[in-house]
């Protein structure tokens, strides 16, 4: 008998192995997963980092009394101060090619810079500043290694005399690579070194709102009613079948019915935040439901009956005990729910917001794009400089989620109650 | 707990108002422009400076690509309705009906440039010397057989489509068919192409259907790999595979000249004088359509289509030629200018 206890049986060692074998499967997968996801981030993030920094270049522009008509000056031609003050900066440059391009190194905004920086101080009329100036993308390419500089220089986008000039303004200091917060704190721009998050990151929030606010209350009564209330039958068999259907329909379908009802039925705004919530909240609904329902079956039954023992009415009993307790499941399920909406681009192609937008929007009612589609617009536009503004945006995005699913952390942490 | 039930109903009342008010919302104050994918960029580079050098609001640009933006245009004249439509190619027939029915009537067409659709490949390996004939065999799905009659596509490498092209495998990345780039290739390089064979060109007055079959349809064995909208990513993918080639509009080749060469076809190369003049033999025309009517409904309609069709715009040394567009001879855009001054409407 005492055999058993001591000596290893084939069985037995064959069941240990197996154990063993499973152990090392799981976390070889877990492993893999990792690699995968170390590559993505890393790759992202290496190609994403170039856009936190911008060249910019210092000028020295005469602001030239005669040119400048002080009691318009929000429409004088500040473009041409700019390319004075580069053809003064390189006096050799005397081709019209050449100097085409020695404009070019400037970005489109140099002049609205300047304009602004008149019009905010029009003392400085008549004086000569310097000013630094927001380099061409070209410009920042060539700084940040992204052009390859082997091949024949007719067929680069900077030739070896432009690169003379950047090395030029290097050596005097006048070039400088610096933190581009333009990035953050501006709009959408068809230029690469001007374009920023900040109207799609704003777009984003605002549907985010307005899909919460619509869906979690909206999700939460109709799963309390339907998991507290609701009589067993057929009927509610039948709705319980159909909203697990609906959690599973392409987001697509969500964005043709938005066109249909909410744009073309209801005549809202089209573009704007409010339309993109509401779509993004009938995509989030059913999942709501489904989390919400899953959180008040997890609450044990002691709870209800001993409120009912004591003497409260159903909606007491739900209203003070049960869902309080579920509530920390409900907002999981919610901001789950949330985070797909943030991805999703499809449902908005379809209500207008795949859109240029290059102002910030101010309400709901504006229009607005979202992140994901800024990433899409970025990612299919020719310029090499948006490559690196298109890995930025996926940062952002990724860390607007990782801010989402923190505070579904938190909030859970806050209302958990034990039982 | 009555405390989170008030908050529950306070947020289901809170979403009920904002619908309503939403309702109310007021005449619009900025342009709403959708259409082709293609315009898109020089449409948004037009708005952008618009918006900042004017007291304007910045247009809205939506990319729907042509025939979907001219659909969303011709379904009304009211405010929920775009005032400007993007096309790369010309508004037709069909759709000019459909606006009519909807009591658009007075459509203004203005033509913008040029873009050029270009067979690239890496850098590192050599350039072809193409003629559309090459690109016909290359890619058509059935092929002549030189006995008047057509057979599969047995061509595997350049140099059995012509003796002259070196001996590589044929691997041509390109748009798929929901592609207006993919659309006007087809009809420029292929059918192009297809009437260097007299007897398929006649064809094409006795039997139009098997005409279009034979030269519309691209070969679905492999040769050709439609590599998705992005061309982007056409670009990366020629990089890491300097064998293929790839078809997309001029501006990619332009962005990237360093890395990625356009090959000639019939002798001349994809080069900005030669899409402007008409020599290359695969380029397109872009336009826009404005309902005229939104003029003065919509505050900046006139002022950006004069923005739009100024030298310092669409002209050769205009930012839009920067962006990749091709600009017109200087006496076409003069004339184009003009019918835009005085409103012209369209004419088919």
């Amino acid at each position: 008998m005492t055999d058993h206890f001591t000596k290893m049986t084939p069985e037995l060692k064959r069941r240990l192995r197996n154990e063993q074998w499973f152990q090392w499967m799981g976390r070889g997968a877990i492993f893999v997963a990792i690699a995968f996801l170390l590559v993505m981030v890393s790759t992202i993030a290496s190609m994403g980092v170039g856009a936190l920094r911008q060249t910019h270049i210092e000028l020295s522009v005469f602001l030239d009394p005669q040119k400048l008509d002080a009691t318009r000056l929000h429409d004088a031609d500040y473009g041409r101060l700019i390319k004075k003050a580069l053809r003064s900066r390189f006096a050799n440059v005397t081709k019209r090619r050449d100097k085409r391009k020695l404009y070019n190194l400037v970005s489109s905004q140099a002049e609205y810079t300047l304009r602004d920086l008149v019009v905010r101080s029009p003392s400085l009329r008549g004086q000569t500043i310097n000013i630094w100036f927001t380099a061409s993308d070209d410009v920042d390419m060539l700084i940040k290694g992204n052009i390859a500089s082997s091949t024949d220089e007719t067929q680069r986008r900077i030739d070896h005399r432009e690169a003379s000039w950047i090395n030029d303004l290097i050596s005097k200091g006048q070039l400088e690579s610096r933190f581009n917060s333009r990035f953050f704190w501006s709009g959408d721009s068809r230029e690469p070194e001007l374009a920023g998050i900040l109207s799609a990151f704003v777009g984003s929030l605002f549907s985010l709102l307005v899909c919460f606010g619509l869906s979690f209350p909206l999700g939460i009564f109709a799963a309390i009613y339907l998991e507290e209330f609701a009589p067993k039958n057929r009927w509610s068999a039948f709705i319980e079948v159909n909203i697990n259907n609906l959690a599973a329909v392409p987001s697509i379908v969500f964005g043709l019915l938005g066109l249909a009802v909410f744009l073309n039925a209801f005549g809202l705004p089209r573009s704007s935040p409010l339309v993109g919530g509401m779509v993004l909240a009938l995509m989030t609904l059913p999942t709501i439901i489904i989390a919400s329902r899953a959180a008040l079956r997890a609450v044990p039954p002691s709870i209800r009956e001993a409120a009912l023992g004591i003497g409260a009415s159903p909606i007491q009993t739900v209203f003070h005990h049960v869902a309080p307790l579920a509530l920390p499941g409900m907002l999981t399920g919610a901001i789950v729910g949330m985070a797909r909406a943030l991805g999703e681009t499809a449902p908005l192609l379809m209500i207008g917001m795949v859109a240029f937008v290059a102002d910030v929007p101010n309400s709901i009612f504006e229009p607005a794009t979202a992140l994901p589609v800024q990433i899409f617009l970025w990612a299919d536009s020719p310029e090499r400089a948006f490559l690196e503004k298109t890995s930025a945006a996926i940062i952002v995005l990724l860390c607007f989620l990782i801010v989402m699913n923190l505070a579904a952390i938190l909030l859970r942490r806050k209302f958990e109650q034990r039982y | 707990m009555l405390k989170m039930t008030s908050s529950f109903m306070a947020l289901a009342l809170g979403a009920g108002l904002f619908i309503t008010s939403a309702t109310m919302a007021s005449a619009r104050d900025r342009i709403r422009i959708v259409g082709s994918s293609t315009v898109f960029p020089f449409a948004t580079t037009v708005a952008e400076r618009f918006g900042k050098s004017t007291k304007f609001k910045t247009p809205i640009v939506e990319s729907t690509g042509s025939g979907g933006g001219l659909k969303l245009f011709c379904a009304g004249s009211g405010d929920q309705h775009p005032d400007i439509a993007n096309a790369s190619r010309r508004i037709k027939q069909s759709e000019i009906n459909r606006c009519a029915k909807n009591g658009i009537t007075d459509t203004i067409e203005v033509k913008i440039g040029y873009d050029g659709i270009v067979l690239a490949n890496s850098r590192r390996s050599k350039p072809l010397d193409l003629t559309l004939k090459d690109l016909f065999l290359a890619l058509a799905k059935n092929v002549p057989d030189g006995k008047g009659k057509t057979k599969p596509n047995p061509y595997k490498s350049w140099r059995d489509v012509n003796p002259a092209l070196p001996d590589i495998k044929i691997e041509i990345m390109g748009p798929p068919p929901t592609s207006g780039t993919r659309d006007a290739f087809v009809e420029l390089a292929m059918e192009g192409g297809c009437e260097a064979f007299p007897w398929i060109k006649s064809m094409k007055k006795t039997d139009q259907k098997s005409h279009k079959a034979l030269c519309h349809t691209i070969r679905s064995d492999g040769a050709f790999v439609e590599a998705g909208e992005n061309d982007n990513l056409i670009v990366q993918k020629l990089q890491a595979n300097p064998t293929a080639f790839g078809i997309f509009g001029f501006s990619y080749l332009d962005q990237n000249i360093d890395k990625i060469q356009g090959s000639t076809i019939n002798n001349i190369e994809p080069g900005f004088e030669n899409i402007s003049d008409g020599s290359y033999p695969v380029s397109r025309s872009l336009y826009f359509y404005v309902k005229k009517s939104r003029i003065g409904k919509v505050p900046g309609v006139k002022e950006y289509m004069a923005a739009f069709t100024s030298d310092k715009a669409w002209g050769p040394e205009g930012y839009l030629s920067d962006k990749g567009l091709i600009p017109m001879s200087d006496t076409e855009r003069k004339d184009w200018a003009a019918k835009v001054k005085n409103l012209e409407k369209l004419t088919m």
